[in-house]
Parts: C-alpha cells; sequence; structure tokens
C-alpha cells in the first residue's frame, strides 16, 4: 500500500512539473527571444531570430542607440517615478480605506463599499476625455501627477476590495487588546494591522504595478512632453511607419524588464513569507 | 478603589437587541462571573464595560467614576482575551511592556512590574520569545502577565480557559483564584464553564437572553435559584423538571429536582421507572430513568453501585428538595 501511494505521488509530482515547467518555458520564451535578439546585429536579428548571438553576430548597437538617445535615463526615471508613486498611493490610500470600512460601523458603510468595488468593473479609460479635460483645467498635464493621480484611480477599487476581505478576518481582540494598551487607531492599522495582512498587500502590489508600467495611453495622451515621457513612450522613437529601428527596440524593452523583475523579486518574496508565516503558525 | 457600577446598559446592533437594561454592582476587590448561553451577550457586556463597544444607553460606573466617555486605556482595567490576542511580532517581554511604555511608565518601573508578573506566572525562561514561539497554556499565561503587568482596579476575562485542554484548565484556573487572593482586584470573568463559575466566583451574574436572570453566590443559586431558567442551568447533570399534574403537586405548574436529591432503592419510593442507561464514573453513578408516572428523570448517586441498563428502579425525592415553579417559571418557596 505505502508503496504504491509513495509512487502514484511521485508520478503526480512528476506531472505537476512537467506541466508547471511547459508553462515557464511558454511565458518565458519571448522574454528570452527580445534579450538574444537585443544584443546582435540588425542583419542576424532577421536571418535568424531564434539564434543566440556568436562572435560575428553580437553586437551592442542597440543599447548603444538607446543611451546615447541622452532622455532615456529620464524615461527611465519617469517610469520609475510614476509607477513607485502610484504603487504607494494605491497600497496606502487602499489599506486605510479597507481598514476603515471593515472595522468602523458608520451610516452608508456598505454601500460605500461597494461604491469603491464598483470601479473594478468599469475600465478607467472610459472617461479619457474627461481626465484630459480636468487635467488641463487644473494645469496638471504633462506632469508626473497627472499619471499617477489617474492610476492611483485605477489602482484603488481592486486595493480596497482584496484588502478589506482580508482586514475582515484579522482578530477582533488583537485590535481590542492595542486599545486597552493605549494605541492610537493609526498605531493599530501600522503596526498590528498591516503587518499581518502583507501577503495581500504584496499581491496588490504585483497587480497594481504591471499595468501601470506598460501603460502607453494615458502618458501618450496626459504627459506626451519630453521632460515626463515614460519608457513604453519613449521608446515610441524607434518605431517609424516604415522603417524601425529593432536593434532599440529591443534594447529598449530588455532594459524595461529589469526595474519590474526587481520590484516584483521584492513583493513576490513578502508574498512567500506571509504564505509559510501562516501555515507554520 | 475598583468598584464597578452598571446602570440600565442597553445595546442594540441594528434591529437586534442583544442586552436590555443590565444593572449590577460589583464591590471592591470581589470576584464576579458572567455566565449564560452562548449568544447572550456576555462578550458585549464586558466589551461594554472595556469601552470597546458603546452602549446604546445607560451609565458605566468604575471606582465611583462615569467612564463613558473615557477610552479604553484610561479605564484603569485589563482584559484577557479568549484567543490570547498576543503582539505576533513583539516578544514576551515587550507584549506586556506596551501599555506601560504607551503609559509614559518609567524604565524601571516597567522593568520591576514585568519582573513580578513574569516570577508569579514563572514566565522568567520566556522573557525573549516570540508568541509563536509557545504553547498554548505559555501563550495565556503571557496574556494574563499582560495584564496583570498593568497593574489595574479592574480584570476583565472573556473565557480565558476555553482554549485550553482539560488538564491546563484547571492549573490555570488555580492559577487565577491564587492571583485573586494575592492582588485582590475586582474581576469580572465571562465563561460558560459552570465548574469555573462555581469555583472561583464570589459571585455569579446570569445572563439569558440579554437579561439578567439572578445575581447571587454560588450557593444561593444552587439552593435558591429564582426562576426555572437559572435551576436548569446552574447544576450538573441538569435539574429534573417534572409536569405538575403528573406529579400531583398542588399550587404549581411544575416541579424540580436535582438528580442528585433522590434516593434509589429497587423495592419501592414514590416512582417507579426503567433504568434506560447507566453511567459508572467511580465517583458517582448516573441513573437515567423512564418513569410511567412522571416521564424521564436523571438520578446521581454517590459512589458505585450495581444497577444495570433494564433494572426496575423506585425515586423518591429527598425531603424538602422538591422545587415548584409557577406557570412563569418563577420560583415558588
Ligand atoms: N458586531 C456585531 N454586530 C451585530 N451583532 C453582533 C455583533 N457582536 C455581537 N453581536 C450579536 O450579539 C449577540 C451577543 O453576542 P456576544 O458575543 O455578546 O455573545 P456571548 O454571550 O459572548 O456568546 P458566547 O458565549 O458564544 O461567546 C449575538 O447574538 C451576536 O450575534
Ligand atoms: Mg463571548
Amino acid at each position: 500500500m505505502a508503496f504504491s501511494r509513495a509512487r502514484r505521488n511521485l508520478i503526480a509530482e512528476l506531472g505537476a512539473h512537467a506541466i508547471l515547467l511547459t508553462f515557464t518555458v511558454i511565458a518565458l520564451f519571448p522574454v528570452l527571444l527580445v534579450l538574444i535578439n537585443s544584443l546582435k546585429t540588425k542583419k542576424a536579428i532577421f536571418r535568424a531570430p531564434l539564434a543566440p548571438p556568436d562572435a560575428e553576430t553580437f553586437d551592442l548597437i542597440g543599447y548603444a542607440t538607446v543611451l546615447a538617445q541622452g532622455n532615456f535615463p529620464l524615461y527611465f526615471w519617469n517610469s520609475l517615478f510614476v509607477t513607485l508613486g502610484s504603487l504607494f498611493l494605491v497600497l496606502l490610500l487602499g489599506a486605510m480605506a479597507a481598514f476603515a470600512l471593515s472595522e468602523y460601523r458608520f451610516p452608508f458603510n456598505r454601500f460605500v463599499a461597494l461604491y469603491m468595488a464598483l470601479g473594478i468593473m468599469v475600465p478607467i479609460r472610459l472617461g479619457t476625455v474627461g481626465i484630459l479635460n480636468l487635467m488641463v483645467a487644473t494645469g496638471l498635464v504633462n506632469t508626473h501627477w497627472a499619471l499617477i493621480l489617474v492610476y492611483t484611480a485605477q489602482g484603488l477599487p481592486l486595493s480596497i476590495f482584496i484588502l478589506s476581505e482580508f482586514m475582515a478576518v484579522v482578530s477582533k481582540d488583537l485590535k481590542a487588546a492595542g486599545r486597552i494598551d493605549g494605541l492610537s487607531e493609526y498605531a493599530i492599522f501600522f503596526r498590528l494591522v498591516l503587518p499581518l495582512v502583507r501577503p495581500a498587500m504584496a499581491t496588490v502590489a504585483v497587480f497594481t504595478m504591471i499595468p501601470i508600467w506598460n501603460d502607453l495611453w494615458f502618458p501618450l495622451i496626459l504627459a506626451p512632453a519630453e521632460e515626463t515621457k515614460t519608457l513604453t513612450l519613449g521608446a515610441q522613437v524607434f518605431v517609424g511607419q516604415f522603417v524601425s529601428n529593432w536593434n532599440a527596440i529591443l534594447a529598449a524593452m530588455a532594459l524595461a524588464i529589469v526595474p519590474v523583475l526587481i520590484l516584483y523579486l521584492i513583493f513576490s518574496r513578502q508574498l512567500i513569507r506571509g504564505i509559510t508565516a501562516g501555515a507554520v503558525k | 478603589m475598583g468598584s464597578l457600577k452598571l446602570t440600565g446598559i442597553r445595546k442594540s446592533f441594528g434591529a437586534v437587541d442583544v442586552l436590555k437594561g443590565i444593572d449590577l454592582d460589583v464591590a471592591d476587590g470581589e470576584f464576579v462571573i458572567f455566565v449564560g448561553p452562548s449568544g447572550c451577550g456576555k462578550s458585549t457586556l464586558l466589551r461594554i464595560i472595556a469601552g470597546l463597544e458603546d452602549a446604546s444607553d445607560g451609565r458605566v460606573e468604575i471606582d465611583g467614576r462615569d467612564v463613558s466617555a473615557v477610552p479604553p486605556a484610561k479605564r484603569g482595567i485589563a482584559m484577557v482575551f479568549q484567543t490570547y490576542a498576543l503582539y505576533p511580532h513583539l516578544t514576551v517581554r515587550d507584549n506586556m511592556a506596551l501599555g506601560l511604555k504607551q503609559a509614559g511608565a518609567a524604565k524601571e518601573t516597567i522593568a520591576s512590574q514585568i519582573e513580578m508578573a513574569s516570577a508569579m506566572l514563572s514566565l522568567e525562561d520566556y522573557l525573549q520569545r516570540r508568541p509563536a514561539e509557545l504553547s498554548g497554556g505559555q501563550r495565556q499565561r503571557v496574556a494574563i502577565g499582560r495584564a496583570i503587568v498593568r497593574d489595574p482596579e479592574l480584570f476583565l476575562f472573556d473565557e480565558p480557559l476555553s482554549n485550553l485542554d482539560a488538564a491546563l484548565r484547571v492549573n490555570t484556573r488555580l492559577e487565577i483564584a491564587r492571583l485573586h487572593r494575592q492582588i485582590r482586584s475586582t474581576m469580572v470573568y465571562v465563561t460558560h464553564d459552570q465548574v469555573e463559575a462555581m469555583t472561583l466566583a464570589d459571585r455569579i451574574v446570569v445572563l439569558n437572553g440579554g437579561i439578567v436572570e439572578q445575581v447571587g453566590s454560588p450557593m444561593e443559586l444552587y439552593n435558591k435559584p429564582a426562576n426555572r431558567f437559572v435551576a436548569g442551568f446552574i447544576g450538573s447533570p441538569q435539574m429534573n423538571f417534572l409536569d405538575a399534574e403528573r406529579t400531583g403537586e398542588p399550587g404549581c405548574a411544575s416541579v424540580g429536582v436535582r438528580p442528585e436529591h433522590f434516593s434509589v432503592s429497587r423495592d419501592g419510593g414514590r416512582w417507579s421507572g426503567e433504568a434506560v442507561h447507566v453511567e459508572h464514573l467511580g465517583a458517582d453513578t448516573i441513573l437515567y430513568l423512564d418513569s410511567k408516572e412522571v416521564g424521564a428523570l436523571t438520578a446521581r448517586l454517590f459512589g458505585e453501585h450495581a444497577f444495570t441498563a433494564g433494572d426496575t428502579l423506585y425515586v423518591t425525592p429527598l425531603e424538602g428538595q422538591l422545587y415548584r415553579f409557577d406557570a412563569d417559571g418563577r420560583t415558588l418557596f
């Protein structure tokens, strides 16, 4: 009995790994393709797109173009600033709203929660014209804040929805103990509740960050000026109507992966730590 | 110094009235226990005393001072929770120190208070550990330690032992009794364990459906229950309630006899019945009888007896141990 069960487990495990590995390969293939081709000459890219670079075809011309373009470090900074700024506001305001909605009884509590969650279903791009008018009226066009405000609004509904589910299950007694020990509501929120919902925060962070980093729509409409261009928008200079500078496009894409990858690694560490901390408790 | 006075406490959650007017006086140094069935509002009442919940109506006075507008930390109370509610990211020492730190106590005071509490609860060896590295019993002792350290006028306990196993529960119960003798603070304690209530309390408050059914010492409640509910709630196994028409008792709606107040014989007695089930506990023997005259009966005999299921037995209530209740369930004395 024990033997056959052990064998079955082994087969099941191999199967699971095979599926996961296949998925990983499929998911990573385009990324790998971008990386290897960004290191090749233009001819080699088109002649043998799948071949890794060798001594003859190795060429850093793409990276040289991107860095020589001068403004790319600025675009980088713009993307990073807008993404981190939005992420910070989405997490902070989302967690605070979720705490208030799940912890305090006030009139229309349920209604407000529902109203917030409604935003998940309505794409914010539908309001582009209105948003543009608003930004023009407030003089925020071509500033980082135009993008940060829009992305914060875009990220909040899901963040509030997910976080309030998690906050609702944080022990009521723990918060009561904090109140009896004289902690302020802010201390209870920041010191007792937030550490316990860290895995949920990491999930929300990942879901919020990636669409912001990749977005082309709002930078194009709200902040197309040279000094506020984001990386995705900046890379468009290499895309021509008739000729595209593929070396530069691929190099820009390869470079754009790095910051999100780093952020993702940070958050997923939190995610895993949160899960295992709960499991072994 | 730690007296507590509740006047007309009411609480509703939306349309649901959970507490319907509670009046209670607790003297300084007294150990008072709230008992009652699940959902009767014991925890809600305790949370109102602590200031964690606002009463819809009524006054809470601690030490003669109306605390209705005073935040929990300033009420001079400490609370121990069923789920321990220790701060997971702090060590045992910091868990105990937090309240005093927040109140701005001097470092030396904090250190000496922690030393005193950890000696009292034998926690000296665990001060540097985090709650996750402690057993359930140790966690509950830390929770009690956290309460002691604050040197409160009033201790509040919400079912502090219900997450512990039976042996540990007895130990911790003794520890709480010793603690009360030692520090003589006022204690208000919620439980639905009768043994805890009977052994620890100076006075027991029986709650049911948001009202106080009776307040009294354990023996008062046992010997002079005010009504059928209290009579049935205090004592284990539960009191037998018999239809007065079938027993032929005049002037009442029902009569009650505690299982331990029967004499049992094989030869003759007031009511006959067949033993349906017999439990031999060594110290006690519990008989479940089906009587032709009065219906189902439970009898508890001390010591070992050789009765078995199927025996026909006769039971007679002991002299003066019959309770009589009117149609509304009030006890007639
Ligand atoms: N925040 C709340 N909102 C709505 N109803 C509540 C709330 N808290 C408690 N109640 C209701 O109030 C009633 C009393 O609850 P409470 O927790 O005081 O019961 P209890 O006597 O402590 O029960 P137990 O012995 O099971 O702990 C219950 O019916 C409960 O459903
Ligand atoms: Mg309760």
